[in-house]
Protein backbone atom coordinates (compact mmCIF):
# COMPACT_ATOMS: atom_id res chain seq x y z
CA UNK A 1 0.00 0.00 0.00
CA UNK A 2 2.34 2.53 1.15
CA UNK A 3 4.65 1.31 -2.06
CA UNK A 4 1.64 2.17 -4.86
CA UNK A 5 1.13 5.69 -2.58
CA UNK A 6 4.85 6.35 -2.96
CA UNK A 7 4.57 5.28 -6.71
CA UNK A 8 2.28 7.94 -7.20
CA UNK A 9 3.54 10.77 -5.53
CA UNK A 10 7.24 9.88 -6.58
CA UNK A 11 7.23 8.30 -9.90
CA UNK A 12 10.88 8.91 -11.02
CA UNK A 13 12.25 8.42 -6.96
CA UNK A 14 11.04 4.71 -6.57
CA UNK A 15 13.93 2.85 -7.72
CA UNK A 16 12.18 -0.79 -6.08
CA UNK A 17 10.11 -2.36 -3.97
CA UNK A 18 10.56 -6.07 -2.62
CA UNK A 19 9.05 -8.50 -0.11
CA UNK A 20 10.28 -10.76 1.68
CA UNK A 21 9.20 -12.63 4.66
CA UNK A 22 6.08 -10.30 4.76
CA UNK A 23 8.70 -7.28 5.08
CA UNK A 24 8.44 -4.65 2.21
CA UNK A 25 11.24 -2.98 1.59
CA UNK A 26 11.47 0.28 -0.74
CA UNK A 27 14.76 1.58 -2.56
CA UNK A 28 14.34 5.09 -3.00
CA UNK A 29 16.90 7.90 -5.14
CA UNK A 30 18.83 8.54 -1.91
CA UNK A 31 18.75 12.55 -3.53
CA UNK A 32 15.01 12.27 -3.16
CA UNK A 33 15.27 10.89 0.73
CA UNK A 34 14.14 13.80 2.56
CA UNK A 35 11.07 14.17 0.17
CA UNK A 36 9.88 10.73 0.57
CA UNK A 37 10.78 10.51 4.43
CA UNK A 38 8.09 14.02 5.11
CA UNK A 39 5.46 12.63 3.01
CA UNK A 40 5.85 9.26 4.82
CA UNK A 41 5.81 11.00 8.25
CA UNK A 42 3.44 13.33 7.48
CA UNK A 43 1.11 11.94 4.80
CA UNK A 44 -2.66 11.01 6.59
CA UNK A 45 -2.66 6.98 5.05
CA UNK A 46 0.84 6.67 5.96
CA UNK A 47 1.66 8.42 9.07
CA UNK A 48 4.87 6.41 9.83
CA UNK A 49 5.95 8.74 12.87
CA UNK A 50 8.20 6.65 14.47
CA UNK A 51 12.06 6.07 13.16
CA UNK A 52 12.70 2.50 14.65
CA UNK A 53 15.68 2.13 13.20
CA UNK A 54 18.44 3.02 10.73
CA UNK A 55 21.38 0.70 9.78
CA UNK A 56 23.96 1.43 7.57
CA UNK A 57 25.41 -1.74 5.38
CA UNK A 58 28.74 -2.36 3.13
CA UNK A 59 28.62 -4.13 0.13
CA UNK A 60 32.30 -3.99 -0.46
CA UNK A 61 32.82 -4.35 -4.42
CA UNK A 62 29.19 -3.34 -5.01
CA UNK A 63 28.56 -0.11 -6.60
CA UNK A 64 26.98 2.00 -4.84
CA UNK A 65 29.47 0.55 -1.83
CA UNK A 66 26.81 1.42 0.98
CA UNK A 67 23.35 1.02 1.82
CA UNK A 68 21.35 3.02 4.51
CA UNK A 69 18.00 0.70 5.44
CA UNK A 70 15.53 3.03 7.27
CA UNK A 71 13.18 0.90 9.37
CA UNK A 72 9.91 2.82 10.09
CA UNK A 73 6.96 2.36 12.46
CA UNK A 74 3.18 3.52 12.52
CA UNK A 75 1.99 3.99 15.34
CA UNK A 76 -1.71 4.80 13.97
CA UNK A 77 -1.99 1.95 11.39
CA UNK A 78 0.35 -0.02 13.08
CA UNK A 79 2.58 -1.36 10.66
CA UNK A 80 5.93 -1.17 9.22
CA UNK A 81 8.04 -0.01 6.24
CA UNK A 82 12.13 -0.66 5.49
CA UNK A 83 13.28 2.20 2.80
CA UNK A 84 16.69 1.96 1.84
CA UNK A 85 19.13 3.96 -0.42
CA UNK A 86 22.47 3.11 -1.85
CA UNK A 87 25.47 5.96 -1.34
CA UNK A 88 28.41 5.80 -2.78
CA UNK A 89 31.62 5.52 -1.22
CA UNK A 90 32.72 9.79 -0.51
CA UNK A 91 29.00 11.17 -1.37
CA UNK A 92 27.46 12.17 1.57
CA UNK A 93 23.66 11.73 2.34
CA UNK A 94 20.90 14.38 3.15
CA UNK A 95 20.18 13.84 6.90
CA UNK A 96 16.56 12.65 8.53
CA UNK A 97 17.48 14.31 11.68
CA UNK A 98 15.26 17.22 11.62
CA UNK A 99 12.44 14.90 10.35
CA UNK A 100 12.83 12.71 13.51
CA UNK A 101 15.15 13.44 16.33
CA UNK A 102 16.37 9.57 17.02
CA UNK A 103 17.86 9.78 13.98
CA UNK A 104 20.37 12.14 15.45
CA UNK A 105 22.47 9.33 16.72
CA UNK A 106 21.45 7.24 14.69
CA UNK A 107 23.12 8.81 12.10
CA UNK A 108 26.17 10.00 14.59
CA UNK A 109 26.46 5.66 14.82
CA UNK A 110 26.44 5.51 10.84
CA UNK A 111 29.12 7.77 10.21
CA UNK A 112 31.37 6.64 12.94
CA UNK A 113 30.72 2.71 11.60
CA UNK A 114 30.78 3.03 8.06
CA UNK A 115 32.22 6.67 7.52
CA UNK A 116 29.32 7.76 5.62
CA UNK A 117 28.83 11.90 5.69
CA UNK A 118 25.25 13.39 6.84
CA UNK A 119 24.70 16.56 5.29
CA UNK A 120 23.30 19.05 7.40
CA UNK A 121 23.55 16.84 10.58
CA UNK A 122 23.39 19.42 13.61
CA UNK A 123 26.52 17.30 14.98
CA UNK A 124 28.54 15.05 13.02
CA UNK A 125 30.95 12.96 15.46
CA UNK A 126 31.91 10.03 16.28
CA UNK A 127 29.58 8.48 19.15
CA UNK A 128 30.81 4.91 20.17
CA UNK A 129 34.91 5.43 18.99
CA UNK A 130 36.82 8.04 20.76
CA UNK A 131 37.53 11.17 18.30
CA UNK A 132 41.55 10.07 17.49
CA UNK A 133 39.85 6.34 16.16
CA UNK A 134 41.36 5.74 12.77
CA UNK A 135 39.28 3.89 10.38
CA UNK A 136 35.57 3.05 9.89
CA UNK A 137 35.06 -0.73 11.53
CA UNK A 138 31.74 -1.81 9.82
CA UNK A 139 33.23 -1.40 6.88
CA UNK A 140 34.16 -5.01 5.48
CA UNK A 141 37.62 -3.79 4.95
CA UNK A 142 38.54 -3.69 8.33
CA UNK A 143 40.00 -6.21 9.87
CA UNK A 144 38.17 -8.12 12.70
CA UNK A 145 41.21 -7.90 15.25
CA UNK A 146 42.42 -4.33 14.71
CA UNK A 147 44.56 -2.99 11.87
CA UNK A 148 47.13 -3.16 14.68
CA UNK A 149 47.32 -6.67 15.43
CA UNK A 150 50.37 -8.32 15.47
CA UNK A 151 52.41 -5.01 15.28
CA UNK A 152 54.85 -4.16 18.36
CA UNK A 153 54.28 -1.71 20.94
CA UNK A 154 55.90 1.63 20.16
CA UNK A 155 57.45 1.32 23.69
CA UNK A 156 59.65 -1.80 22.94
CA UNK A 157 60.64 -0.73 20.12
CA UNK A 158 62.39 2.34 21.90
CA UNK A 159 64.06 -0.30 23.95
CA UNK A 160 65.60 -2.14 20.86
CA UNK A 161 66.68 0.88 19.66
CA UNK B 1 31.64 37.93 31.52
CA UNK B 2 29.12 35.79 29.67
CA UNK B 3 30.85 32.38 29.77
CA UNK B 4 32.07 32.23 33.11
CA UNK B 5 28.29 32.22 33.89
CA UNK B 6 27.91 28.83 33.14
CA UNK B 7 29.74 25.67 34.82
CA UNK B 8 31.24 22.85 32.93
CA UNK B 9 30.92 19.53 34.80
CA UNK B 10 32.02 15.94 34.44
CA UNK B 11 29.51 13.39 35.60
CA UNK B 12 31.04 10.13 35.33
CA UNK B 13 31.77 8.05 33.94
CA UNK B 14 32.60 6.51 36.99
CA UNK B 15 29.76 7.68 38.69
CA UNK B 16 27.72 4.97 41.10
CA UNK B 17 24.12 6.64 39.71
CA UNK B 18 25.39 6.58 35.80
CA UNK B 19 24.55 2.69 36.11
CA UNK B 20 27.67 1.85 33.96
CA UNK B 21 29.96 3.77 32.18
CA UNK B 22 27.67 6.59 30.99
CA UNK B 23 29.86 10.43 30.92
CA UNK B 24 27.34 13.46 31.21
CA UNK B 25 28.64 16.57 30.57
CA UNK B 26 26.28 18.80 32.18
CA UNK B 27 26.85 22.43 31.78
CA UNK B 28 24.80 24.69 34.72
CA UNK B 29 23.47 27.95 35.37
CA UNK B 30 23.64 27.91 39.23
CA UNK B 31 21.88 24.41 39.86
CA UNK B 32 20.04 24.49 36.39
CA UNK B 33 21.00 22.05 33.42
CA UNK B 34 21.22 24.31 30.26
CA UNK B 35 22.97 21.53 28.26
CA UNK B 36 23.42 18.04 28.55
CA UNK B 37 25.82 15.80 25.90
CA UNK B 38 25.95 12.17 26.88
CA UNK B 39 29.23 10.72 25.85
CA UNK B 40 28.80 6.50 25.14
CA UNK B 41 31.10 3.86 24.06
CA UNK B 42 33.04 3.34 27.03
CA UNK B 43 32.31 -0.33 27.03
CA UNK B 44 32.55 -0.90 22.93
CA UNK B 45 33.35 -4.21 22.12
CA UNK B 46 32.63 -4.59 18.46
CA UNK B 47 29.24 -7.04 18.79
CA UNK B 48 28.14 -6.50 15.05
CA UNK B 49 31.56 -6.46 13.61
CA UNK B 50 32.24 -9.83 15.73
CA UNK B 51 29.19 -11.28 14.75
CA UNK B 52 29.90 -11.18 11.24
CA UNK B 53 32.91 -13.32 11.48
CA UNK B 54 31.06 -16.32 13.66
CA UNK B 55 28.28 -18.42 12.68
CA UNK B 56 24.78 -18.11 13.15
CA UNK B 57 24.96 -20.68 16.05
CA UNK B 58 28.11 -18.75 18.18
CA UNK B 59 26.61 -15.30 17.30
CA UNK B 60 23.88 -16.03 19.98
CA UNK B 61 26.47 -16.03 22.73
CA UNK B 62 27.13 -12.74 21.61
CA UNK B 63 23.30 -11.33 22.36
CA UNK B 64 24.00 -12.56 25.96
CA UNK B 65 26.41 -9.68 26.73
CA UNK B 66 24.35 -6.77 25.30
CA UNK B 67 21.52 -5.90 28.21
CA UNK B 68 22.94 -8.45 30.76
CA UNK B 69 20.13 -8.35 32.66
CA UNK B 70 17.85 -10.01 30.44
CA UNK B 71 19.85 -11.79 28.67
CA UNK B 72 17.16 -14.46 27.80
CA UNK B 73 15.13 -11.22 26.12
CA UNK B 74 18.16 -10.97 23.74
CA UNK B 75 18.80 -14.69 22.82
CA UNK B 76 14.73 -14.71 22.04
CA UNK B 77 15.02 -11.56 19.65
CA UNK B 78 18.23 -12.95 17.82
CA UNK B 79 16.36 -16.36 17.22
CA UNK B 80 12.87 -14.81 16.06
CA UNK B 81 14.65 -13.11 13.38
CA UNK B 82 17.49 -16.05 12.13
CA UNK B 83 13.94 -18.57 12.23
CA UNK B 84 12.38 -15.47 9.89
CA UNK B 85 15.30 -15.36 7.83
CA UNK B 86 15.26 -19.82 7.85
CA UNK B 87 11.14 -19.57 7.64
CA UNK B 88 10.94 -22.49 10.35
CA UNK B 89 8.22 -22.67 12.80
CA UNK B 90 8.89 -23.17 16.53
CA UNK B 91 7.01 -26.38 18.69
CA UNK B 92 4.02 -24.15 21.11
CA UNK B 93 6.42 -25.54 24.42
CA UNK B 94 9.43 -24.15 23.52
CA UNK B 95 7.35 -21.28 22.30
CA UNK B 96 5.49 -20.78 25.62
CA UNK B 97 8.74 -21.79 27.80
CA UNK B 98 9.88 -18.75 25.97
CA UNK B 99 7.57 -17.14 27.07
CA UNK B 100 8.12 -17.92 30.56
CA UNK B 101 11.95 -17.08 30.41
CA UNK B 102 11.29 -13.97 29.23
CA UNK B 103 8.69 -12.74 31.30
CA UNK B 104 10.66 -14.12 34.29
CA UNK B 105 13.65 -12.07 32.88
CA UNK B 106 11.82 -9.21 32.49
CA UNK B 107 10.53 -9.25 36.36
CA UNK B 108 14.07 -10.04 37.39
CA UNK B 109 15.32 -6.55 35.37
CA UNK B 110 12.69 -4.35 36.16
CA UNK B 111 13.60 -5.69 40.38
CA UNK B 112 16.96 -4.42 39.47
CA UNK B 113 15.76 -1.45 38.04
CA UNK B 114 13.55 -0.43 41.11
CA UNK B 115 16.39 -1.30 43.75
CA UNK B 116 18.84 0.59 42.19
CA UNK B 117 16.91 3.68 41.18
CA UNK B 118 15.29 3.90 44.38
CA UNK B 119 18.55 3.54 45.73
CA UNK B 120 20.50 6.13 43.63
CA UNK B 121 17.02 8.69 45.58
CA UNK B 122 18.06 7.65 48.59
CA UNK B 123 15.53 4.91 49.30
CA UNK B 124 17.84 2.11 50.37
CA UNK B 125 14.93 -0.35 51.94
CA UNK B 126 14.02 -1.43 48.61
CA UNK B 127 17.29 -2.61 47.15
CA UNK B 128 17.01 -5.58 49.85
CA UNK B 129 13.48 -6.71 49.21
CA UNK B 130 14.12 -6.42 45.51
CA UNK B 131 16.86 -8.65 45.81
CA UNK B 132 15.67 -11.15 47.76
CA UNK B 133 12.99 -11.72 45.03
CA UNK B 134 15.57 -11.33 42.32
CA UNK B 135 17.78 -13.64 43.75
CA UNK B 136 14.83 -16.21 43.96
CA UNK B 137 13.78 -16.16 40.19
CA UNK B 138 18.07 -15.85 39.14
CA UNK B 139 18.04 -19.56 40.96
CA UNK B 140 14.77 -20.84 39.16
CA UNK B 141 16.54 -19.74 36.00
CA UNK B 142 20.06 -20.88 36.73
CA UNK B 143 18.35 -24.46 37.64
CA UNK B 144 17.32 -24.85 34.01
CA UNK B 145 20.19 -22.61 31.99
CA UNK B 146 23.01 -23.25 34.02
CA UNK B 147 23.81 -19.33 33.92
CA UNK B 148 22.65 -16.45 36.38
CA UNK B 149 23.93 -13.68 33.64
CA UNK B 150 24.86 -15.39 30.67
CA UNK B 151 22.21 -18.33 29.78
CA UNK B 152 22.73 -18.49 25.62
CA UNK B 153 19.32 -21.28 26.29
CA UNK B 154 16.56 -19.79 23.46
CA UNK B 155 17.91 -21.67 20.81
CA UNK B 156 17.87 -21.06 16.79
CA UNK B 157 14.93 -23.14 16.27
CA UNK B 158 14.13 -23.97 19.90
CA UNK B 159 15.66 -24.52 23.45
CA UNK B 160 18.89 -25.86 24.70
CA UNK B 161 17.03 -28.42 26.66
CA UNK B 162 13.85 -28.99 28.85
CA UNK B 163 13.05 -28.13 32.09
CA UNK B 164 13.79 -29.73 35.11
CA UNK B 165 11.16 -31.35 37.41
CA UNK B 166 11.93 -29.12 40.19
CA UNK B 167 11.64 -25.76 38.20
CA UNK B 168 7.69 -25.29 38.13
CA UNK B 169 6.51 -25.80 41.44
CA UNK B 170 9.45 -23.22 42.13
CA UNK B 171 8.11 -20.84 39.91
CA UNK B 172 4.57 -21.56 40.90
CA UNK B 173 5.65 -20.58 44.74
CA UNK B 174 7.20 -17.49 43.69
CA UNK B 175 4.15 -16.05 41.11
CA UNK B 176 1.90 -17.08 43.94
CA UNK B 177 3.97 -14.78 46.37
CA UNK B 178 4.82 -12.17 44.40
CA UNK B 179 2.22 -9.85 44.05
CA UNK B 180 2.15 -8.94 47.52
CA UNK B 181 5.76 -8.75 47.47
CA UNK B 182 4.66 -5.89 44.77
CA UNK B 183 2.38 -4.53 47.38
CA UNK B 184 5.32 -4.26 50.18
CA UNK B 185 7.60 -2.06 47.28
CA UNK B 186 4.35 0.39 46.89
CA UNK B 187 3.72 0.52 50.93
CA UNK B 188 7.51 1.84 50.77
CA UNK B 189 7.64 4.30 47.51
CA UNK B 190 4.52 5.07 45.86
CA UNK B 191 3.12 7.25 48.37
CA UNK B 192 5.57 8.37 50.21
CA UNK B 193 5.61 12.03 50.80
CA UNK B 194 9.45 12.23 49.68
CA UNK B 195 9.52 9.68 47.14
CA UNK B 196 6.44 11.58 45.24
CA UNK B 197 8.68 15.24 45.64
CA UNK B 198 11.53 13.39 44.42
CA UNK B 199 9.91 12.02 40.92
CA UNK B 200 6.49 13.63 40.34
CA UNK B 201 6.70 16.41 37.20
CA UNK B 202 10.71 15.69 37.07
CA UNK B 203 12.00 15.07 33.60
CA UNK B 204 8.52 14.67 31.84
CA UNK B 205 7.98 14.02 27.98
CA UNK B 206 4.65 13.96 26.14
CA UNK B 207 3.85 11.23 24.14
CA UNK B 208 4.81 13.39 20.67
CA UNK B 209 7.96 13.78 21.95
CA UNK B 210 9.16 10.50 22.84
CA UNK B 211 8.01 9.02 19.43
CA UNK B 212 9.64 12.02 17.91
CA UNK B 213 12.57 10.83 19.83
CA UNK B 214 12.14 7.01 18.97
CA UNK B 215 12.00 6.36 22.38
CA UNK B 216 10.24 2.75 23.43
CA UNK B 217 9.55 0.64 26.05
CA UNK B 218 8.05 2.00 29.95
CA UNK B 219 9.02 5.38 29.32
CA UNK B 220 6.92 5.60 26.00
CA UNK B 221 3.91 3.66 27.48
CA UNK B 222 4.45 6.32 30.72
CA UNK B 223 3.50 9.12 28.45
CA UNK B 224 0.60 7.46 27.30
CA UNK B 225 1.38 5.81 24.00
CA UNK B 226 -0.29 2.52 23.73
CA UNK B 227 3.02 0.41 22.42
CA UNK B 228 4.15 -2.63 23.02
CA UNK B 229 5.38 -5.14 20.56
CA UNK B 230 3.88 -7.89 22.03
CA UNK B 231 0.63 -6.54 21.56
CA UNK B 232 1.35 -4.73 18.21
CA UNK B 233 3.33 -7.90 16.45
CA UNK B 234 2.72 -10.83 18.80
CA UNK B 235 5.74 -13.08 18.66
CA UNK B 236 6.18 -16.81 20.34
CA UNK B 237 2.08 -17.20 21.03
CA UNK B 238 1.69 -13.48 23.10
CA UNK B 239 -1.23 -13.42 21.09
CA UNK B 240 -2.46 -16.56 23.82
CA UNK B 241 -2.22 -14.76 26.93
CA UNK B 242 -4.22 -12.45 28.72
CA UNK B 243 -2.55 -9.52 29.61
CA UNK B 244 -2.55 -5.73 30.00
CA UNK B 245 -0.45 -3.01 28.76
CA UNK B 246 0.03 -0.49 31.62
CA UNK B 247 0.01 3.12 30.70
CA UNK B 248 1.23 6.64 32.22
CA UNK B 249 -0.51 10.25 32.07
CA UNK B 250 2.34 12.59 32.71
CA UNK B 251 5.05 10.93 31.11
CA UNK B 252 7.43 11.75 34.43
CA UNK B 253 9.59 9.87 36.27
CA UNK B 254 6.98 8.61 38.79
CA UNK B 255 4.57 7.41 36.16
CA UNK B 256 7.63 5.63 35.21
CA UNK B 257 7.88 3.86 38.10
CA UNK B 258 3.82 2.84 38.12
CA UNK B 259 4.20 1.73 34.69
CA UNK B 260 7.02 -0.47 35.12
CA UNK B 261 5.72 -1.79 38.83
CA UNK B 262 2.29 -2.45 36.98
CA UNK B 263 4.62 -4.54 34.49
CA UNK B 264 5.72 -6.92 37.10
CA UNK B 265 2.37 -7.92 37.80
CA UNK B 266 1.47 -8.09 34.18
CA UNK B 267 4.53 -10.77 33.69
CA UNK B 268 3.34 -12.52 36.64
CA UNK B 269 -0.12 -12.97 35.37
CA UNK B 270 1.46 -14.33 32.42
CA UNK B 271 3.82 -16.17 33.88
CA UNK B 272 1.34 -18.34 35.68
CA UNK B 273 -0.92 -18.68 32.22
CA UNK B 274 2.43 -20.08 30.70
CA UNK B 275 2.44 -22.34 33.39
CA UNK B 276 -0.80 -23.30 33.12
CA UNK B 277 -1.24 -23.92 29.61
CA UNK B 278 2.19 -25.27 28.95
CA UNK B 279 1.72 -28.36 26.65
CA UNK B 280 3.91 -31.08 26.08
CA UNK B 281 5.70 -31.69 23.16
CA UNK B 282 8.92 -31.38 21.80
CA UNK B 283 11.40 -28.19 22.73
CA UNK B 284 12.86 -27.48 19.38
CA UNK B 285 12.11 -27.85 15.66
CA UNK B 286 13.77 -31.18 15.51
CA UNK B 287 12.39 -31.84 12.09
CA UNK B 288 14.84 -28.96 10.72
CA UNK B 289 17.84 -31.03 10.31
CA UNK B 290 20.00 -28.50 8.82
CA UNK B 291 19.39 -26.02 11.67
CA UNK B 292 18.34 -27.69 15.20
CA UNK B 293 21.08 -29.89 17.01
CA UNK B 294 19.60 -33.26 17.55
CA UNK B 295 19.23 -33.82 21.12
CA UNK B 296 21.57 -35.19 23.60
CA UNK B 297 20.54 -38.48 24.09
CA UNK B 298 20.32 -39.30 20.31
CA UNK B 299 23.89 -38.23 19.70
CA UNK B 300 25.30 -40.73 22.42
CA UNK B 301 23.24 -43.50 20.44
CA UNK B 302 23.17 -42.66 16.74
CA UNK B 303 26.62 -42.05 14.86
CA UNK B 304 24.81 -40.35 12.26
CA UNK B 305 23.07 -37.82 14.85
CA UNK B 306 26.26 -37.17 16.29
CA UNK B 307 27.87 -36.40 13.10
CA UNK B 308 25.10 -34.00 12.03
CA UNK B 309 25.22 -32.16 15.92
CA UNK B 310 29.65 -32.11 15.11
CA UNK B 311 28.69 -30.44 11.66
CA UNK B 312 25.83 -27.67 13.03
CA UNK B 313 28.02 -26.97 15.59
CA UNK B 314 31.39 -26.20 13.62
CA UNK B 315 30.02 -24.83 10.47
CA UNK B 316 26.24 -23.62 11.36
CA UNK B 317 23.40 -23.52 8.63
CA UNK B 318 22.94 -21.35 4.94
CA UNK B 319 20.32 -19.35 5.47
CA UNK B 320 18.72 -18.14 1.86
CA UNK B 321 19.44 -14.42 0.82
CA UNK B 322 17.58 -11.58 2.29
CA UNK B 323 17.22 -9.92 5.00
CA UNK B 324 14.61 -9.65 7.74
CA UNK B 325 13.98 -7.91 11.19
CA UNK B 326 12.57 -9.08 14.49
CA UNK B 327 12.15 -7.47 17.55
CA UNK B 328 10.97 -8.14 20.98
CA UNK B 329 9.34 -5.84 24.04
CA UNK B 330 12.12 -6.34 26.49
CA UNK B 331 12.68 -4.77 29.87
CA UNK B 332 13.62 -1.51 28.13
CA UNK B 333 11.50 -1.28 25.17
CA UNK B 334 11.74 -2.72 21.67
CA UNK B 335 14.51 -4.38 21.17
CA UNK B 336 14.96 -5.81 17.34
CA UNK B 337 17.94 -7.63 15.24
CA UNK B 338 17.99 -6.70 10.94
CA UNK B 339 19.80 -9.53 9.74
CA UNK B 340 20.97 -9.76 6.10
CA UNK B 341 22.32 -12.68 4.97
CA UNK B 342 24.11 -13.34 1.52
CA UNK B 343 23.59 -17.08 1.44
CA UNK B 344 26.70 -17.92 3.70
CA UNK B 345 27.44 -19.60 7.46
CA UNK B 346 27.59 -16.28 9.39
CA UNK B 347 25.42 -12.97 9.01
CA UNK B 348 26.71 -10.51 6.25
CA UNK B 349 25.26 -7.05 8.44
CA UNK B 350 24.20 -7.90 11.86
CA UNK B 351 22.02 -4.45 13.01
CA UNK B 352 21.22 -4.38 16.68
CA UNK B 353 18.36 -2.43 17.50
CA UNK B 354 19.02 -1.66 21.38
CA UNK B 355 16.71 0.16 23.40
CA UNK B 356 18.41 2.11 25.54
CA UNK B 357 20.53 3.62 22.70
CA UNK B 358 17.43 5.21 21.36
CA UNK B 359 15.97 6.09 24.82
CA UNK B 360 19.34 7.40 26.02
CA UNK B 361 19.47 9.78 22.85
CA UNK B 362 16.15 11.44 24.66
CA UNK B 363 18.29 12.60 27.87
CA UNK B 364 19.25 15.69 26.87
CA UNK B 365 15.93 17.02 25.86
CA UNK B 366 14.21 15.49 29.41
CA UNK B 367 17.26 17.29 31.71
CA UNK B 368 17.52 20.90 29.86
CA UNK B 369 16.19 23.18 32.41
CA UNK B 370 15.59 20.75 35.24
CA UNK B 371 17.74 20.87 38.58
CA UNK B 372 21.20 19.26 38.65
CA UNK B 373 19.87 16.99 41.60
CA UNK B 374 17.11 15.39 39.09
CA UNK B 375 19.82 14.05 36.09
CA UNK B 376 20.18 11.32 38.90
CA UNK B 377 16.53 10.69 38.50
CA UNK B 378 15.82 10.77 35.09
CA UNK B 379 18.80 8.67 34.19
CA UNK B 380 17.76 5.99 36.64
CA UNK B 381 14.09 6.45 34.93
CA UNK B 382 15.44 5.15 31.38
CA UNK B 383 16.53 2.35 32.65
CA UNK B 384 19.48 2.08 30.28
CA UNK B 385 22.43 -0.73 30.37
CA UNK B 386 24.93 0.79 28.87
CA UNK B 387 26.00 -3.27 27.55
CA UNK B 388 23.47 -2.64 25.47
CA UNK B 389 24.13 1.32 24.30
CA UNK B 390 27.79 0.32 23.06
CA UNK B 391 27.52 -3.30 22.25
Amino acid sequence: MAGDLLKGKFPEAILNIEEFRRETSITVDPGKIREVMAFLKESEGLFYDLLLDLAGVDFEGCSPRFMIAYLLHSTKFNKKLRIKARVAEGVPMDTVSDIWKSADWMEREVYDMFGIKFNNHPDLKRILLTDDFVGHPLRKDFPVEGPDFGQPFNVCLEEER
Amino acid sequence: MAESRYMTINMGPQHPATHGVLRLLLELDGEIVVKAEPHIGYLHRGVEKLSESLTYPQALTMTDRLDYTSALSNNLAYCLAVEKLLDINVPKRAQYLRVLFAELQRIAAHLLWVATHALDLGAMTVLFYAFRERETILEALELVTGARLTPSFVRIGGLAGDIPDTFLPRVKNFVEDFPKRVDDYETLLTENIIWKKRTKNIAPMSGEECINYGVTGPVLRASGVYYDVRKAYPYSSYEDFDFEIPLGKHGDVYDRYLVRLKEMRQSNRIVKQAMEKLPEGPIAAFDALQVVPPAKEEVGRDISALIRHFKIMQEGFRPPCGEVYASVESSKGELGFYIISDGSNKPFRMKIRPPSFVNLGALPKMIEGQMVADVVAAIGSIDIVLGEIDR
